[in-house]
């Protein structure tokens, strides 16, 4: 079978570095060509010094990209929306990892990114990306626009929920602890060393643009309210959401087990972590290094109808690159678990 | 093959012809360390657990 020829367009980001790692041993993969405009010429291992003796690609300039069969975007905010008909000349199949392209409708781009979208009759073209959910969509698609960290952190962790109507939708309220490799990997004076290291810094209580993709995947008919806020903290991988949802029926733990078995069983990056012994009992981000997982847990509160669900992923695997590749394994027919089998390192 | 229900979460729970009443098992899904109350009707419950300030 001959590979697939890929390219990455945007590859001296984090998220670049992590979808050249995955797919550099992918064994239907031929990775063609990596832009940067900053470092063109540079060998990627100078931005991706874990892939040192590893690759010789040089990054490429973005007027210089060929012909390929599927395309992964790493560009900056609005960079893909305003080049995508350039793109689609060319590869067929494209996987955006901005936010270009995961709301379905202008009127919501706007609410949650604040201006008007360059391309809009793209908008609800692009399969939104995270396979638990669009599975059978992504087999035939052939624009994917993978989902954004924090929000795939708390979707996973309520979709089961969601889906089944067992939550009052107008009460929810998520709130994501998050670490530094989420803000890219160009300085600010915010993530100055003396700045950042050690803080645990509250920089989006209200309207973070993640908001919108929850809201749009969370709603089964009747649109729902939602509130999020993001916390940044002393970590460089990880997410760890911590939702509250609020039940609309009287339901156990036990109800509320196979609700979640029912929705995730056989998906090979879910687990539901609950565990009443050990030292991990509830999902912890930083066992998640580097994997695929979501883990998820939930406790039932003995004193109301309160649901608190905990759910975890690495940033740049499950809320990034990871999640990209396994809807690139699903949109292709390969293996949907080819390249995503590390699981995680302990102690860390 | 003995076939239940874990009590805590649900899960189906298979054991052994030979099981006895009072056998330790864990529950496949959840983890939670599980006792054999009763043969018949089979029946299972959360086994005890040794709490941190025990023996204090």
């Amino acid at each position: 079978m001959s590979k697939l020829k890929i390219s990455i367009a945007g590859g001296s980001g984090y998220t670049g570095g992590e979808l050249l790692r995955l797919l550099m041993t992918h064994p239907q993969v031929e990775i063609s060509q990596v832009t940067s405009e900053r470092f063109k010429g540079k060998p990627v291992a100078r931005l991706h010094p874990n892939l040192r003796k590893r690759s010789e690609l040089k990054f490429s300039s973005l007027s210089e990209l060929e012909n390929c069969d599927v395309l992964f975007l790493c560009l900056p905010h609005k960079s893909s929306s305003k080049k995508i008909n350039e793109f689609l000349g060319i590869a067929e199949k494209i996987i955006d990892l901005s936010g270009d392209f995961r709301l379905n409708n202008a009127d919501d781009y706007k609410k949650w990114y604040g201006e008007e979208h360059p391309n809009e009759e793209f908008l609800g073209k692009f399969v939104y990306g995270i396979p638990e959910l669009h599975r059978e969509e992504m087999k035939n698609a052939k624009l994917i626009s993978s989902a954004g960290c924090n929000a795939t952190a708390v979707i996973l962790g309520l979709y089961p929920l969601y889906k089944n109507k067992i939550i009052d939708i107008k009460k929810s309220v998520a709130e994501v602890k998050v670490g530094s490799s989420e803000s890219g990997n160009e300085s600010t004076p915010a993530s100055h060393h003396p700045e950042r290291a050690g803080c645990v810094r509250s920089f989006m209580p209200t309207g973070h643009r993640h908001t919108g993709e929850i809201i749009q995947e969370l709603s089964f008919g009747e649109k729902i309210d939602f509130n999020f806020s993001a916390t940044s903290i002393d970590m460089v991988r990880g997410v760890l959401a911590t939702s509250h949802v609020f039940l609309n029926e009287d339901l156990d733990e036990k109800d509320i087990w196979k609700i979640y078995r029912k929705e995730y069983s056989g998906e090979p990056f879910i687990r539901i972590v609950k565990e009443n012994d050990g030292i991990y009992r509830y999902p912890e981000p930083k066992l998640l290094a580097g994997s695929n997982y979501c883990d998820i847990g939930f406790e039932k509160d003995r004193n109301s109808n309160r649901v608190v669900v905990i759910s975890a992923i690495d940033n740049l695997m499950k809320g990034a690159a990871g999640q990209a590749v396994q809807a690139f394994n699903i949109m292709n027919g390969f293996q949907e678990t080819t390249s995503l089998e590390f699981t995680g390192l302990h102690p860390v | 093959m003995l076939k239940t229900e874990c009590p805590v979460c649900g899960a189906d729970v298979e054991l052994n012809d030979g099981t006895v009443k009072g056998e330790l098992l864990e529950c496949g899904e959840c983890g939670t360390e599980l006792e054999v109350i009763n043969l018949d009707p089979l029946s299972l419950a959360e086994a005890p657990k040794e709490e941190e300030d025990w023996g204090e």
